[in-house]
C-alpha cells in the first residue's frame, strides 16, 4: 500500500533551524539569575518547541480535528489528576492543618515486623 | 469482494497456538480466563472456610494461617478482576465479535492480536509462578498500598510481591495493545453502510472501556514502575522517610482503579443490551441516550477515585468534591439501567437461559449500585469503609459484571462459537443455582459489615474488639451458600463440555437476531463472510409492522 | 506472513485515516498518560520539597542541551523520512530512518557516559527522592528511544525495499512524540533549580 501525500511538505531544515535557536535561548537563559526568565526560558521555550514539533513535524494540524481532541483530553486527564493528588503530595499544610515530617524516632508497634533498613 | 486465503490447511501449532484468526485469539483468552476462574474460586472457598469456621482444616488446602489469609484474598481478588473478567469480557468477546458485528475478516493488526494474547499468558504464568516460590504468592491486597507492598519485611512475600507488579505490568501490557488494536478495527474496518449509530451498542461498550481503560493504566504504570524500584532497588518513592509519600501510590492506583470498574461494567451492559434486544424483540429503547450516557459515565469515571480513599487521610476538601461526583456518576448509570427496563416494557418476552442471566444482571446490579450510595458519602463511609457492606457491594457489583454478564454471553454466543446449542434445562438448573445462592452469600455480609465487621481479618477472634460471636452464624451460613453455588457451577461446567459435542447442531441464527455475527455459519469459518456484508440499516430492527419475520438483520437490502 | 496476506480489516479506512496511521496516534495517546503520570508525580514532589533543588543542580546540563540537540537533528530526519516516502522514494526514506536510529544511538551513548559519570559522584538511583526520579524519567524515556530504534530498522528494511511506505511516517510520528517528552524533560531535570 503506498502513501497517499495528506501533507505539504514545509522546508523542515529551516524548522529545525528555529527549534536549535530556541534551545540556545533556553541554555542561556538558565544561565540568569532571575527567576522569571529562567522559568520562562526552561518551560516557555518548551512548549514553544513541542508545538512546533507537533504542527509541523507531526502534522497535527493537518490531521482529522478528532485526533487533537483526543490527545488534549489526555492531556487534560493528566491535569485532572495532577488537580486530585497535589493537595495530598505537594502541600504540606492547610488552613487548620499541617502535615508534619515523618518522626524518625518513633519505634514500631508491640509485635510489628522489623523496620527495613 | 470474496475473501480468498491462499495457504494450504495449517497443522495444529498453527491453527491453535499460533493463530492470528480473531476468533482462535478469543478461545484461548476465554479458555485461559476460565481456567483462572477456577483458581480464583477455588481461593475464595478456602478464606470463605476459615471465616465460617474459624482455625478448622480445610478441606483441599490445610490450615489457613494469617499470612495465607492474606496471599488468599489478594489472589482471589487480583485474578478476578485482572485475569477473569477482563479477558472474557474484553478480550474473549470482543475478540470474537467486533470483526463479526462490524462486517469485516479479522482485526486490523491479527499478529498484534495474538501478540497481545501472548504476553498476556505470560502474565498468568508469572502471577502462578508466585504460588511456587518461597513466601508464596503476594499478600499485601489487590490494591498493593505501600510501605506494605513495598517491603518484604512487612508483606513477608517479597518475590509474590515483585512477581505480583510484574504480572500485572504485563497484563496491562496485552490489553494496552489489544485494546487499541479493537479500537482502530471498529472504527476504520466496518462494513460499507454501517455509520457510527449503525453499530450496535455491544460494539461501542468495548469500545469506550478500552478507551477508558488506555487512557486510565498510564498513571499506574508509572506508579508500579516506582514501586517496582522501592520493591527491589532501594528507591523511596513511596517512603516518608525518604521524602516519598504513600498516598500518591494510592492516588495513582485509585486514578486506575475506579475507571478500571467501568472498564468491566461497560461491556457487561453492551452484552445485556444485545440479549435483552433479542429476547424482547424489541429495539434498544434510546440508542443514542445510552450511547451518551456512556459517554458521561466513561468520563465522570475519571474524576470519582478518592472515593476510595475518605478515610486514607486525604485533603478533607477533596473529600466533598469527590462526595459530589460520585453520586453525581450514579446518573447516567441508573438512567442506563432504567433504559433498559423501558426496552423490556412492552416487548415480547422469551425467558431463555441468555435472558435469564441478562434480567439478573438488571436486578442484581442495582442492588449493587443503591449501596454503593451510601458508600460513596464521605460521612457514612467513614464508617462503613473497609467493613463487608464495602465487600458486599462490590461483589452486587462485580459478579453481576464478571459472572451474571458472562454466563449471559457465553449461553447466548455459544451457538456462534461451537455450532451446537447448550442444553436449556441444564442452563436454567445452573441460573438459578448461581443467583439464588449468590445473594445468601452477600445479604448476610450487608450485615454484619453494618454492624463493624472489619474486612482482610483472618479471625475475629484475635481482635476482642471486633469479635462478635453473635454473628458468627451468618458468617458460616454466607460460606455455606458459597458452597452450594460452586457445586452448582459443575452443572454450567458438564453442560459446556458435554455441548460441545452432544449438543444440538446450530443453524446460523438460533435466536433469530439482527446483527452481522448471525448472518455466518455457526461456528464462522477463516475469513467470516463468504461475501463481505453491506449494512442498510440500525442493529435492532424487530418488531417491524407490516413484515412476515419480526425482525430485519442489518444486511438485507430494502 | 507477506504483505498480500493482509485482512480486509486492515485496508479499509472508515474515518479517512489509514489503519497504520490511526493505530499510531492512539499509541501515542496512551504515551502521553504513562509519562503524564509518571511526570505529574514528579512535578508535584519536586515542588512539595525545594531541598531537592541542591541535588538538582548536579545534573549536567551540557549533556541534557547536547541531546536535545541531537533528538531535534533525529525527528529532522524523521520527518525528512516522511517526505521522501510520500515522494515514494523508499531507499532514500529507508536511509533517513537509519540516520535518525543512529541519533538515537548517539543519544543513548551521551547519556551512557553522563549517568557514568553521575554514578561516580555517587548520584545513584537511591541517592535520594529527585535522583529517583531523575533515573526513572529518563530511563523510561531512554526505553522508548531503544524500542523507537529497533522499530524503525524494521520499518527501513521493508522501505529500502519500497514495502510498507505508509509506516515511515508512522514510526517517525511515535519518534517526534519521544522527542517532545524530551523536550520536556531537559528543562524539568536539567534547567529548573
Amino acid at each position: 500500500m503506498t502513501t497517499e501525500a495528506h501533507v505539504q511538505h514545509p522546508n523542515y531544515v529551516k524548522i529545525w533551524a528555529i527549534l536549535v535557536g530556541l534551545l540556545i535561548v533556553s541554555v542561556l537563559g538558565s544561565m540568569s539569575h532571575i527567576r522569571e526568565v529562567v522559568l520562562i526560558a526552561a518551560f516557555g521555550v518548551a512548549l514553544v518547541k513541542a508545538y512546533l514539533v507537533a504542527k509541523n513535524f507531526m502534522h497535527v494540524n493537518v490531521e482529522k480535528r478528532w485526533v487533537s481532541y483526543l490527545l488534549i483530553i489526555c492531556l487534560l486527564f493528566i491535569a485532572i489528576l495532577f488537580a486530585g493528588v497535589a493537595p495530598d503530595v505537594m502541600k504540606h499544610g492547610g488552613l487548620h492543618w499541617t502535615k508534619n515530617p515523618v518522626d524518625q524516632s518513633a519505634q514500631p508497634g508491640v509485635g510489628a515486623a522489623p523496620k527495613n533498613e | 469482494m470474496s475473501t480468498e486465503v491462499q495457504h494450504a490447511e495449517p497443522g495444529i501449532f498453527r491453527k491453535y497456538l499460533w493463530s492470528t484468526d480473531h476468533k482462535v485469539i478469543a478461545m484461548q483468552y476465554l479458555f485461559t480466563g476460565m481456567a483462572m476462574a477456577l483458581i480464583g474460586a477455588f481461593f475464595a472457598y478456602v478464606f470463605r472456610m476459615q471465616l465460617g469456621f474459624p482455625n478448622q482444616n480445610v478441606p483441599g488446602y490445610g490450615i489457613v494461617t494469617p499470612a495465607r489469609y492474606n496471599a488468599l484474598v489478594t489472589m482471589h481478588g487480583s485474578i478476578m478482576i485482572f485475569w477473569v473478567a477482563m479477558p472474557v469480557l474484553i478480550a474473549a468477546f470482543g475478540n470474537f465479535l467486533i470483526p463479526l458485528m462490524v462486517g469485516c475478516d479479522d482485526m486490523a493488526f491479527p499478529r498484534i492480536n495474538r501478540l497481545s494474547y501472548q504476553i498476556f499468558l505470560l502474565s498468568a504464568l508469572v502471577l502462578l509462578s508466585s504460588f511456587l516460590v518461597k513466601g508464596g504468592p503476594f499478600g499485601g491486597a489487590w490494591t498493593a498500598y505501600p510501605p506494605l507492598s513495598a517491603s518484604g519485611a512487612y508483606n513477608l512475600t517479597p518475590i509474590g510481591a515483585t512477581l505480583w507488579l510484574l504480572a500485572v505490568a504485563l497484563e496491562f501490557v496485552a490489553f494496552l495493545l489489544g485494546g487499541i488494536n479493537f479500537t482502530v478495527t471498529a472504527m476504520n474496518s466496518r462494513a460499507p453502510g454501517m455509520k457510527m449509530y449503525d453499530i450496535p451498542i455491544l460494539i461501542w461498550m468495548i469500545i469506550l472501556a478500552n478507551i477508558v481503560f488506555m487512557a486510565s493504566a498510564g498513571p499506574l504504570i508509572a506508579g508500579a514502575v516506582m514501586l517496582l524500584f522501592d520493591q527491589t532497588i532501594s528507591t523511596g518513592f513511596f517512603d516518608p522517610t525518604r521524602g516519598g509519600d504513600p498516598l500518591l501510590w494510592q492516588h495513582l492506583f485509585w486514578f486506575f482503579g475506579h475507571p478500571e470498574v467501568y472498564v468491566v461494567l461497560l461491556p457487561a451492559m453492551g452484552i445485556v443490551a444485545e440479549i435483552i434486544a433479542v429476547f424482547a424483540r424489541k429495539k434498544i429503547f434510546g440508542y443514542k441516550t445510552v450511547l451518551y450516557t456512556t459517554w458521561a459515565v466513561g468520563f465522570l469515571s475519571f474524576v470519582v477515585w478518592a472515593h476510595h480513599q475518605f478515610v486514607a487521610g486525604v485533603d478533607p476538601r477533596m473529600a466533598n468534591i469527590f462526595s459530589i461526583t460520585t453520586l453525581l456518576i450514579s446518573v447516567p448509570v441508573t438512567e442506563m439501567v432504567f433504559l433498559y427496563i423501558a426496552t423490556l416494557y412492552g416487548g415480547s418476552i422469551h425467558l431463555d437461559t441468555p435472558m435469564l442471566w441478562a434480567l439478573a444482571f438488571i436486578a442484581e446490579f442495582m442492588i449493587g449500585g443503591v449501596t454503593g450510595i451510601f458508600l460513596g458519602s464521605s460521612g457514612t463511609d467513614i464508617y462503613l469503609h473497609d467493613t463487608y457492606f464495602l465487600v458486599a457491594h462490590f461483589h452486587y457489583t462485580f459478579v453481576p459484571i464478571a459472572i451474571i454478564a458472562v454466563f449471559a454471553g457465553l449461553t447466548f454466543w455459544f451457538p456462534k462459537m461451537f455450532g451446537r446449542m447448550l442444553n436449556e434445562t441444564l442452563g436454567k438448573i445452573h441460573f438459578w443455582g448461581t443467583v439464588i445462592p449468590f445473594n445468601v452469600i452477600f445479604i448476610p455480609l450487608f450485615i454484619t459489615g453494618m454492624a463493624g465487621d472489619q474486612r482482610r481479618i483472618y479471625n475475629y477472634a484475635q481482635f476482642a474488639e471486633q469479635s462478635r460471636p453473635a454473628l458468627q452464624h451468618l458468617r458460616t451460613t454466607s460460606t455455606i451458600a458459597l458452597l452450594v453455588m460452586l457445586s452448582f457451577q459443575l452443572v454450567f461446567l458438564f453442560n459446556f463440555f458435554w455441548s460441545l459435542r452432544n449438543g444440538k447442531t446450530a443453524g446460523a441464527n438460533p435466536w433469530r437476531s439482527t446483527t452481522l455475527e448471525w448472518t455466518v455459519p455457526s461456528p464462522p469459518p477463516h475469513g467470516n463472510f463468504a461475501e463481505m456484508p453491506t449494512v442498510y440499516r440500525g442493529p435492532y430492527e424487530y418488531g417491524l409492522p407490516g413484515r412476515a419475520d419480526d425482525f430485519l438483520p442489518q444486511n438485507v437490502p430494502d | 506472513m507477506s504483505a498480500s496476506a493482509k485482512p480486509i480489516a486492515n485496508t479499509r479506512s472508515v474515518t479517512g485515516i489509514p489503519t497504520a496511521r490511526l493505530i499510531t496516534w492512539w499509541v501515542i495517546a496512551s504515551e502521553i498518560v504513562i509519562f503524564g503520570g509518571l511526570l505529574a508525580s514528579y512535578i508535584m514532589h519536586r515542588i512539595a520539597h525545594p531541598e531537592w533543588a541542591e541535588s538538582a543542580s548536579h545534573t549536567l546540563t551540557w549533556a541534557g542541551a547536547v541531546n536535545t540537540f541531537v533528538l531535534l537533528t533525529s525527528s529532522l530526519c524523521a520527518v525528512l523520512a516522511h517526505k521522501a516516502a510520500d515522494a515514494h522514494d523508499g531507499p532514500k526514506a529507508a536511509k533517513l530512518l537509519r540516520l535518525t536510529s543512529l541519533g538515537g544511538l548517539i543519544f543513548l551513548c551521551i547519556k551512557g557516559y553522563e549517568w557514568t559519570l553521575d554514578i561516580r559522584e555517587g548520584f545513584v538511583i537511591s541517592s535520594g527522592g529527585f535522583w529517583s526520579f531523575y533515573y526513572t524519567l529518563a530511563g523510561l524515556h531512554g526505553l522508548h528511544v531503544l524500542a523507537g530504534m529497533i522499530i524503525m530498522l524494521v520499518v527501513a528494511a521493508d522501505a529500502a525495499k519500497n514495502e510498507e511506505l505508509q509506516r515511515v511516517e508512522c514510526i517517525g510520528l511515535y519518534w517526534h512524540f519521544v522527542d517532545i517528552v524530551w523536550i520536556f524533560l531537559f528543562p524539568l531535570l536539567y534547567i529548573a533549580r
